[in-house]
């Protein structure tokens, strides 16, 4: 399947929308009508909890935000709808982005907890506001305009409505597949792995919440204008729910999957209110909820992944071309060989009682390979965890390129020009080698929101996909950049995170335990590739506790005990301590 | 405000207080113990109240009927997982804890209240009937999932709190029910009046909260809970069931949850749906205290409560705006206050 | 006679890895069996896998017994204990509460107050700690503790992973030696370390783990004596 076939796919699914109305009776496209609404609320959700990762349980509050904006100005203030649409629009931002700056740095389930307050307390608030008609709501709501057309029927609105439908979900695919996309995929891998490629999870968190709000609005407008009546009732904390069900339902990571799932939650609302009574004569209305959660409930016991990822696996693969040469992205600024480099003077960080690391200090120095080794517990985690700024040190200073980064947050400190591995690997497994690779080009390039959404940034894509594609071969992982990185063997997904690293063009390179787990052949692979990057004069920087694979490769070894530095020299000097052996082989003899 | 009012507003506040402090001790106990945060136990307290008014009035309450149905799908479910992991000689055990004791319990229950037992009993068996729910449920719905993240476990209760909400209006019908009070007795303290009602809600919450405590501290099983609140893996090594604490946890809170429906159907009325906003209370009530800690849910749910009434006594229209919007700056507190590692979130 | 514990042909998939690979050892009543290895080279997957916490292929005899499909709890109750390399105690629990808690599995009661004193005559710093906290003790004091409350449970075989971890040399000295009375107790031993010398010195016999296979085995005195082992991980000499 090539990009073509998609686009045709497309092209078809378009034309089958726009002959929707000339072919299907009014109450089939009224229907269709609340699904393309409920669709918009559903693909902002996708984004925003199945790309993201936050759960929100709210986005019904921020539908209501914009209905009744909109209502307030075109029912009871006489403007035309499209007042409506901008007050809406600028009121759900608004209150979007204070509540992202407000909860947005909460961890796990208290962010998720926190759109349930917030979801609540704005529902309470439709029901009780004097001026916005109380629980009787709003009537009489204009119908959308153009000049003097107006959208009154539902066949007429219908194409307003798919229309932005469509256009959301190409500018949709358009951001996913930039680099601000890149790294709202990257959100789900944690913080530290998305700060340690110099992106501010927090920005990129606040971006992709105010978008799935700004969807949310545009879908209150169309429903307030389409229904022509509201209350509180379809903005309640039950709506809520429903809305996420839709997202889950379709697939929680795919933005089609908003539009499925809305269709389907609809379609199977409108049996299940059909049928019920059949089964149960009078007692429709409860066993409709009852029987939807249950739904809900099974359908998240058994297949939590949802429609459209189960039904991308049995369709055939997109073919993608190999990325061709392109300009170059800018490059740092690399220091000179033999300059000092990183200066660690006095560190000391404490947890409680316990002192993890206790008035360590050393340089690295331009060119060099520098290996940090101790034995398990040494410290040497807790070292490396302030280097990269994901701890603060209690004390000491830690001097990079002649600027102190002891204060500095993770992103910064990547910025600068710090690139990391992880130990335990942090890689995007649904992610091709390439896209992972090109998330370490993310400070290095600079596309905004609207030029990424309006996929005006293909010049630049193409200099970050050849730099990555260039990394790849640099690491010899170069010959399938397309294949799945989860799908690698540990040994290739370490190269792969030191490829992902060098494409960030890093003046140091520091990597946590890369050995860790490999076999005999890959310890020898990954060896002479760090060999073959100092060559590059590359800086490097080792925390390792596997002393054989240090020994032959790098130029200067510091040991840590028990937190504190035992010696430093180089690896003769040390393999011959007695301190270190001590140490590390436990002299119990 | 005069002063006068203030006490009597404080008072008011602290009675419901307690009451959401009973359901936020549970809240607490079953996270800690199952990760699950179980929204539903507001509707658990909710049909306590509904099951006694229908005791009460001399009909059999529609708690039977949910019970039986749950108790059928609990064993199904059940058996067919013993099945699957080929250990059919469990299945005798299966039935007889997820059939035949419900059922058991159902049926004592129709049959005493044929005699038209005096309240005490009634009492006793409105709680009897309330507490299976609870533990059926968790067989049904959060045990298939019980290794996934918080998130999914919170999504999962939350919907299945709306489908109690259904199963109540289902069982009870649109009614509110005001049970008779337990006392009409009341004093007067510094001039200002005090019923009874609330002083028996306040001494229930400090006795169940007492018991409580005395079972965590001074009973193994209770320090198996504890055990496997405090560390899940540890607590497995020492041969202590994930599962079989967990239904212990469902049973308690429902009991904490029970009480609290009973204290509460004399002061307010009660509707199959007013589970949600004492449950959400209960929980912000938990989430002061870190949903970790039971004194700090205790004193989080009183703080509500008082809250709660000096806002209603302000604009009662939007007391639950004011209560839910306080929700947000006490999470970012709890985040701030409270180190944990990043947890990946699930492909 | 068969051995008391065996695991035959056991591959455990971790993480999407295959962290151990086909990995037979056995272990017979009373004796001390050691598993070295570098780090990640699967040792405490392989004891995840024994006492049930990771699923694995293969099978797992214990006592007769085929225990491969059974619950962790299961295992626990037929006296198969782990103390974890992360010791898992109950931190905000005491040290009494702890090791009250290792007896959980027991169905006779009678026999844990005394248990409960032997551990302390075992380790005397436990009872001078009995009131506090887990979380409040040092390093050297959990490791007893985690030893302690597993010995709660009357093992008759003991996984230990890694219990030299982090400790001063000083402790590492008095663990060992406490594992190896535990041999005269008649508990078997399962000995995971990396501390190559001090778990080969103490164990009768010893299993070598690289990248999740097995690449050599043979008595500990034999081992502790072998040139290529001297160089990966006994250094010195």
């Amino acid at each position: 399947m090539t990009r073509l076939h998609v686009q045709l796919a497309a092209m078809v699914a378009m034309l089958c929308l726009a002959a929707a109305p000339f072919l299907l009776p009014p109450f089939t496209i009224t229907l269709m009508n609340y699904i393309g609404v409920y669709s918009l609320v559903a693909i902002g959700l996708a984004l925003l909890t199945g790309v993201g990762g936050i759960v929100s349980f709210g986005q019904a509050a921020f539908v209501g935000i914009a209905a009744y904006a909109t209502a307030w100005v075109s029912a009871l203030n006489g403007q035309s709808p499209w007042v409506g649409l901008l007050l809406a629009l600028t009121l759900t931002c608004s209150i979007a982005t204070l509540l992202g700056l407000a909860t947005l740095r909460l961890q796990g389930h208290f962010l998720s907890l926190s759109t349930v307050a917030w979801g609540l307390a704005i529902g309470f608030l439709f029901g009780n506001v004097e001026g916005l008609g109380r629980f009787n709501g709003i009537a009489s709501i204009p119908p959308i305009s153009f000049g003097s057309y107006a959208l009154v029927s539902s066949a007429q609105v219908y194409f307003l409505i798919w229309g932005i439908v469509a256009a959301v979900l190409w500018i949709g695919y358009n951001l996913l597949d930039s680099r601000l996309g890149r790294a709202m995929r990257a959100l789900r891998g944690g913080n530290t792995l998305v700060e340690s490629l110099g992106i501010s999870a927090f920005r990129i968190k606040l971006l992709i919440f105010v978008i799935a709000a700004f969807l949310a609005a545009l879908s209150g407008w169309l429903y307030a204008h389409m229904s022509r009546f509201i209350s509180p009732g379809p903005f309640d904390a039950g709506m809520g729910i429903e809305y996420l069900m839709m997202s889950m339902v379709g697939g929680a990571g795919s933005l089609l999957g908003g539009v499925v799932g809305a269709a389907i939650v609809t379609l199977l609302k409108n049996s299940v209110q059909d049928y019920l009574p059949l089964i149960a004569k009078g007692a429709s209305g409860q066993l409709e909820i009852v029987a939807f959660s249950a739904l809900f409930i099974l359908f998240l016991q058994w297949a939590r992944q949802g429609i459209v990822p189960f039904v991308g696996r049995y369709l055939p693969k997109l073919r993608r071309d190999r990325p061709q040469p392109a300009p170059a992205l800018p490059r740092r600024a690399q220091p000179a060989p033999g300059e000092l480099l990183l200066k660690v003077d006095g560190a000391e960080r404490r947890f409680g009682g316990l002192v993890a690391v206790n008035n360590v200090s050393f340089d690295v120095r331009s060119g060099e390979i520098l290996a940090v080794i101790g034995p398990n517990g040494a410290g040497k985690s807790t070292m490396f965890n302030c280097l990269t700024g994901a701890l603060r040190v209690n004390k000491g200073d830690i001097v990079f390129a002649g600027r102190s980064i002891t204060r500095e947050a993770q992103s910064r400190i990547a910025k600068a020009g710090i690139a990391r591995t992880f130990q335990h690997v942090k890689l995007r497994p649904r992610m091709s080698l390439l896209e992972n690779v090109m998330l370490g080009t993310y400070a290095r390039t600079r596309t905004g929101l609207l030029a990424s959404a309006l996929r005006l940034n293909r010049r630049e894509e193409a200099s970050a996909q050849f730099e990555a594609l260039r990394q790849l071969e640099r690491v010899g992982l170069g010959d399938k950049p397309f294949d799945i990185a989860g799908n690698l063997p540990l040994g290739n997904q370490r190269i792969l995170e030191i490829a992902r690293a060098l494409a960030a063009d890093p003046a140091l390179l520091v990597l946590d335990e890369p050995a860790a787990g490999l076999r005999r052949q890959e310890k020898l692979r990954l060896a002479e590739l760090l060999r073959s990057l100092r060559n590059d004069h590359l800086t490097i920087l080792i925390v390792e506790h596997d002393m054989e694979f240090v020994m032959s490769l790098v130029d200067r070894i510091v040991v840590l005990d028990f937190g504190s530095k035992l010696c430093e020299g180089d690896p003769a000097a040390i393999r011959n301590d007695e301190r270190v052996q001590e140490a590390y082989l436990g002299g119990v003899a | 405000m005069t002063s006068d009012i203030a006490a009597i507003l404080a008072i008011d506040g602290i009675a419901t207080g307690a009451v959401y402090a009973l359901v936020a001790i549970g809240t607490v106990l079953i996270f800690t113990v199952t990760r699950v945060i179980f929204i539903p136990f507001g509707d658990i307290a909710a049909f306590t109240a509904l099951t006694l008014a229908a005791l009460d009035a001399k009909r059999f309450p529609g708690t039977g009927t949910l019970v039986l149905v749950l108790a059928c799908l609990a064993t199904l479910v059940e058996i067919i997982s013993l099945l699957r992991t080929n250990e059919p000689r469990l299945v005798p055990r299966a039935l007889l804890l997820y059939l035949a004791l419900p059922c058991a319990i159902v049926g004592a229950a129709w049959i005493v209240t044929r005699m038209d037992p005096p309240l005490a009993v009634r009492l006793v068996l409105a709680l009897m009937l309330i507490t299976p729910i609870a533990p059926l449920l968790d067989r049904i719905v959060f045990r298939p999932i019980a290794d996934g993240t918080v998130l999914l476990l919170l999504t999962v209760s939350v919907a299945l709190h709306f489908a109690l909400v259904g199963l109540g209006l289902l069982f009870f019908g649109p009614e509110g029910v005001r049970t008779e009070p337990l006392t009409s007795l009341s004093t007067e303290i510094a001039g200002i009046l005090i019923s009874g009602q609330t002083m028996l809600i306040v001494i229930a919450a400090l006795v169940f909260s007492g018991l409580l405590y005395l079972f965590f501290d001074f009973t193994l099983v209770g320090k198996s809970l504890r055990a496997t609140a405090v560390n899940r893996t540890g607590s497995r090594l020492m041969g202590i069931r994930p599962a079989r604490a967990g239904t212990i946890a469902y049973l308690l809170g429902s009991l904490m949850a029970g009480v609290s429906g009973i204290l509460i159907a004399p002061v307010n009325t009660v509707f199959y749906d007013s589970g949600f906003l004492i449950g959400l209370k209960a929980f912000v009530g938990a989430i002061v205290g870190g949903l970790t800690s039971y004194p700090g849910a205790a004193i989080g749910a009183v703080g509500v409560g008082i809250l709660e009434s000096f806002a209603s006594f302000e604009s009662s229209a939007l007391k639950d705006v004011i209560v839910f919007s306080l929700l947000i700056p006490i999470l970012i507190w709890r985040s701030l206050s409270s180190l944990h590692s990043e947890e990946e979130i699930e492909e | 006679m068969s051995p008391m514990f065996a695991m035959t042909d056991v591959t455990v998939c971790y993480d999407h890895v295959e962290a151990v690979r086909n990995v037979s050892l056995s272990v017979e009543e009373g004796q001390i069996v050691t598993v070295i290895g570098p780090n990640g080279a699967g040792k405490t997957t392989l004891l995840m896998a024994a006492i049930g916490l990771l699923a694995s292929r293969g099978r797992i005899s214990f006592q007769g017994s085929e225990i491969g499909r059974m619950s962790v709890e299961n295992r626990v109750e037929r006296r198969l204990c782990l103390v974890p390399e992360k010791r898992e105690l109950f931190s905000d629990m005491t040290v009494a509460d702890n090791l009250l808690l290792g007896s959980y599995s027991l169905r006779d009661r009678s026999g844990v107050r005394q248990a409960l004193d032997e551990v302390y005559d075992r380790f005397p710093r436990l009872r001078e700690r009995q009131r506090q906290t887990a979380g409040t003790l040092s390093g050297g004091e959990r490791q007893m503790l985690a030893l302690g409350r597993a010995l709660m449970a009357k093992p008759k075989l003991l996984m230990l992973d890694e219990p030299s971890l982090g400790l001063a040399p000083l402790i590492v000295r008095e663990i060992f030696r406490t594992i190896a009375s535990l041999r005269d107790l008649g508990v078997s031993i399962l000995l995971v370390e990396q501390n190559a010398r001090a778990a080969l010195e103490t164990a009768d016999y010893g299993y070598v783990l690289e990248t999740g296979e097995i690449v050599q085995s043979g008595p500990a005195k034999d081992l502790i004596h072998d040139p290529r082992l001297i160089t990966a991980y006994l250094g010195g000499h």
